[in-house]
């Protein structure tokens, strides 16, 4: 495993997702609210690209004909059959025992650490006074 | 003729019959049930008969050759059951599901008096006659008040043991507004059974009006498939966690095919139907169960039990003759690929774990 800077920070603003491919792999990096969170960029359903999904929230029902929509912008629905995944965890919401979207560990480090430290900066040029998304692979 | 094999051969069993169809002679057997209003009422207008489209008398479904008396209809009184029915078949209990076609009737209060007329008869001339009979309650959905006072006033006969719906209603099963009806049935340990047939309001088929009986009969199956889903979407069984649903000569080898469908679909549009917390096929498996008659599979064995295999358990069908419909010959009710266990399951363990009011006439 090595970590590859992907991205800085602010490139990926809350709210806002960025696909990036690290070591031949395509991810898709979200941001809720200042923290980061990777998927693997195909839908473990039939492969469909999660980053060209929906964001959403999730809806959930105490009985027929109650609805009630929470975790705004916490949820992305593949584009190719709907099926919803949890950007925090990758899990699926119907079928939660068995189906995971695969989740990478991300983390955001200093660009002084980046660069001392021993990370793979292929395509990003680090800038000290700058943070940066790590993604370990 | 005996209609049992040697998969059968167990003397003390109980053997429940789950689907068999009294009929009714013409309307003038109801009229003593009827109040004086309606009974004027039907004289004047010459309401004579409720004739069936969709069993009309002279399909050869409608009644097995063997079982078709000289003139007149099949299974008019509960020795006619008895004698072609129960005795031959060894059935310790046997559910009446009654079709004559009071569900067609376009008027609420005629409709409600021809149920409650309906209900009556059966209770006289069956359920009092014969101690192996059962029924269900006959209610006409056009006024759903009216239904739940029916089935409140037959409930009290703990005989009754099911609340008879057709398949073919004028909306889809599923919808709010009969939630009453299932509250009742729920309240009263009734299953709801859901029957071949339709209640004319709308044609039998998405695409308009068919020209030919087969296409009618045919298309009963997709009638169930519809109303399973209705019943699905709308949270039914999420309501009414206890209630459980018998689909009624319905077939059920499309069972699989129809369930890999649903649950497809289910998986990409749950965010529509967020109550939808269990698989169709988990739902099935919890609260539906399927009349074995007819049998709409393959008759090589392996296939049927590759068929039986998708189906995932044996636990979904219960035991049902059909009589007087014409689905089997002489004493071949179950197919060549039921073991001795499944047909146990089916005839007894089955119909009992569906029927609470079953259970304490049993026991």
């Amino acid at each position: 495993m090595k970590k590859h800077v992907v991205a800085s920070t602010a490139e990926i603003p809350p709210g806002a997702r960025k696909l990036v491919t690290v070591a031949g792999r395509p991810i898709v990096i979200f941001n809720l609210d200042g923290n980061f969170f990777g998927l693997f960029n195909r839908c473990p359903h039939n492969g469909g690209s999660l980053a060209d999904g929906i964001v959403t929230g999730l809806v959930r029902s105490t009985e027929p004909g109650t609805y009630t929509y929470c975790r705004r912008g916490e949820v992305v629905r593949c584009p190719w059959h709907g099926w919803e995944f949890d950007i925090r965890t990758g899990q699926s919401f119907c079928r939660p025992g068995d189906l995971k979207a695969r989740q990478f560990n991300i983390e955001v480090a200093d660009g002084r650490d980046i660069v001392e430290g021993p990370y793979v900066a292929e395509t990003v040029s680090v800038r000290t006074e700058d943070n940066y998304i790590v993604v370990e692979v | 003729m005996a209609l049992i094999d040697d998969r059968q051969n167990e003397p003390a069993a109980q053997r429940i019959d789950c689907d068999i169809h009294p009929s009714v002679p013409n309307c003038a057997a109801l009229f003593p049930h009827l109040d004086d209003h309606w009974r004027e009422m039907s004289i004047v207008r010459g309401i004579d008969d409720l004739h069936s489209a969709n069993y009309p008398d002279n399909t050869p479904l409608t009644v097995r050759p063997d079982w078709k008396p000289a003139h007149g209809r099949a299974a008019t009184s509960a020795e006619a059951i008895a004698g072609q029915c129960l005795d031959p078949s060894g059935s310790t209990l046997a559910i009446c599901n009654c079709l004559f076609g009071i569900q067609t009737l376009y008027s609420e209060d005629l409709a409600g008096a021809y149920a409650k007329a309906l209900n009556d008869w059966v209770r006289t001339e069956f359920l009092d006659k014969d101690a192996r009979l059962r029924a269900s309650i006959i209610v006409s959905l056009d006024s759903v008040e009216m239904a739940v006072e029916e089935i409140h006033r037959c409930a009290a006969d703990r005989r009754f043991v099911q609340v008879l719906l057709l398949v073919a209603t004028a909306q889809p099963l599923g919808k709010r507004h009969f939630w009453p009806i299932y509250e009742a049935a729920v309240r009263y340990d009734l299953p709801i059974g859901i029957h071949a047939g339709s209640e004319f309001r709308n044609p039998p088929t998405p695409m308009g009006w068919p020209s030919y009986y087969l296409e009618d009969y045919v298309v009963n199956a997709q009638s169930f498939q519809s109303q399973l889903t209705s019943l699905f979407c709308e949270g039914v069984f999420n309501k009414f966690p206890t209630l459980m649903v018998v689909m009624l000569e319905s077939g059920w080898t499309w069972l699989p095919a129809h369930l890999w469908r649903m649950t497809k679909y289910w998986h990409g549009l749950r965010m529509e139907i967020p109550w939808a917390d269990r698989s169709p096929a988990e739902v099935v498996k919890d609260q539906i169960r399927f009349s074995l008659q007819p049998i709409d599979g393959p008759g090589d064995v392996d296939q049927m039990r590759r068929l039986m295999d998708h189906i995932g358990t044996d636990d979904l069908l219960v035991y049902s003759s059909d009589y007087p419909h014409n689905q089997f010959a002489g004493a071949d009710v179950f197919h060549e690929t039921f073991t001795r266990d499944e047909i146990r399951k089916l005839t007894r363990d089955t119909p009992l774990a569906t029927y609470p009011r079953l259970r304490s006439a049993s026991s």
